[in-house]
C-alpha cells in the first residue's frame, strides 16, 4: 500500500499537535467514565460524535440534571463553529468524488481545519490539498481515539491535580498565536477573547457565539480602515 | 443508560451536520465575497474566544493578579508560541509554568 504524498506530509506535518490532542482525548474518556458510562458505550460516543468539547460541555450539563434536549442543543451551539470550517475548508476539497465526501465531513476537527488550512499556505495542486487534509484529518482521528480509549481505561485514576485539563487551553494557545500575522487577525483575537469573558454568564455557552461574531466584525472593521488609510 | 444512547444519537447528528453543511450538503452553494473575508478571522476568534476565559475567569469572575498561576502559565506559553510556532515547545513549559506558579501561589 502506498500513500499520497501529501498525505504523508499532512502526517508529519501534524506531529507536534498530536500529543495535545492525545491528552484532550484522555481527558474526555475520563470525564465520561466518570458521568456513570460503561467502556463500550464511551468508546461508542467518542467514534459516533468525535467532538471533544460539545462531549465535555453536555456531560457537565447531563449529569448536573440539565434536561436531554438542552444538552443537545448546547452541543449543537458548541459545533456550529464546525459549519464555519466546512464553507471554509469546502472550496480546498472540491476535487474529492462524492462518495468521500461525508467521511471528510465526519474527520474535521478543530485541529484538522488549523493544520489544513496552515498545509495551504503552500501551493498545492486540488488533488494534493484533498489528501493533505485527510493525512492531517486521519492522524488526528486515530491519535483521539488512542487517547479516548486510554482515558476509559485508566478512568479516574490520573491525578487530578495533574490539571491535564491544561493542556487542552495550550493547544489552543499553540494554534493560535501563530496565525495572528497582522493587526486585523490581532484584532479579531483581542476582541474574541474580552467578548468572550465579558458574555461568559450567558446560557449554553452562547457567549461563544457572540465572541466570534465581535471577532470577525472586529478583523474586517480593522482591515477596512487600514485600506482606507492606504488609499 | 436509554438517556445516554439519546444524548449519543442526538450528538453524533447535531456534530456531523455542521460539519457535513457546505463540504458535502450545499458544495455548490457560492460564497459571497463578504462571507469569505469573514472567514480569514474565524480560527483566531474561535479558539481566542475558547481560551481567553480560562486564562482569566476563576470561579466564573476576572481574575488578574499574580496569584492566577493559569494566567501567568499562559502568558509565558503564549509568548514561547510566539517565538518558537512549536506546539510541543509550548505546551510542555506551559504545563511546568502552571506548577511552577501554583507551587508559588501557595
Amino acid at each position: 500500500m502506498r500513500f499520497h504524498p501529501q498525505y504523508l506530509a499532512a502526517v508529519k506535518a501534524c506531529l507536534p499537535v498530536l500529543p495535545g490532542v492525545l491528552a484532550f482525548a484522555a481527558i474526555s474518556g475520563v470525564a465520561m467514565v466518570a458521568a456513570g458510562m460503561p467502556h463500550y458505550m464511551a468508546m461508542a460516543m467518542s467514534v459516533l460524535v468525535y467532538a471533544g468539547s460539545s462531549q465535555l460541555a453536555t456531560l457537565q450539563l447531563v449529569t448536573s440534571g440539565s434536561p436531554l434536549a438542552i444538552a443537545i442543543l448546547a452541543g449543537l451551539v458548541i459545533n456550529l463553529r464546525f459549519s464555519i470550517y466546512s464553507l471554509s475548508i469546502a472550496p480546498h476539497l472540491a476535487a474529492a468524488g462524492p462518495r468521500w465526501k461525508p467521511l471528510l465531513s465526519y474527520l474535521l476537527s478543530d485541529n484538522g481545519y488549523a493544520m489544513s488550512l496552515r498545509g495551504y499556505e503552500h501551493p498545492l495542486d486540488p488533488q494534493g490539498k484533498v489528501w493533505y487534509y485527510f493525512g492531517c484529518c486521519s492522524a488526528i482521528w486515530i491519535t483521539w481515539q488512542i487517547g479516548t480509549f486510554a482515558g476509559i481505561v485508566l478512568g479516574t485514576r490520573i491525578p487530578a491535580g495533574w490539571h491535564l485539563e491544561f493542556s487542552i487551553v495550550l493547544t489552543f494557545l499553540a494554534i493560535v498565536v501563530p496565525t495572528i500575522r497582522d493587526r486585523a487577525v490581532a484584532a479579531a483575537a483581542c476582541a474574541a477573547g474580552i467578548t468572550a469573558v465579558l458574555f461568559w454568564s450567558l446560557p449554553l455557552r452562547l457567549g461563544l457565539l457572540v465572541a466570534v461574531a465581535a471577532g470577525i466584525a472586529a478583523g474586517m472593521l480593522v482591515e477596512n480602515a487600514r485600506a482606507r488609510t492606504q488609499r | 443508560m436509554t438517556s445516554f444512547w439519546l444524548l449519543i444519537l442526538g450528538l453524533a447528528l447535531t456534530s456531523f451536520i455542521p460539519r457535513a453543511s457546505f463540504i458535502t450538503l450545499f458544495a455548490r452553494w457560492p460564497v459571497p465575497a463578504l462571507v469569505q473575508r469573514g472567514l480569514r478571522y474565524v480560527p483566531a476568534a474561535v479558539f481566542s474566544a475558547i481560551l481567553v476565559p480560562e486564562l482569566v475567569l476563576t470561579a466564573g469572575s476576572v481574575h488578574l493578579g499574580l496569584d492566577n498561576p493559569r494566567l501567568l502559565a499562559g502568558i509565558v506559553a503564549g509568548a514561547i508560541a510566539w517565538r518558537t510556532r512549536n506546539t510541543l515547545l509550548t505546551i510542555v513549559p506551559g504545563m511546568l509554568a502552571l506548577h511552577l506558579f501554583s507551587y508559588l501561589a501557595k
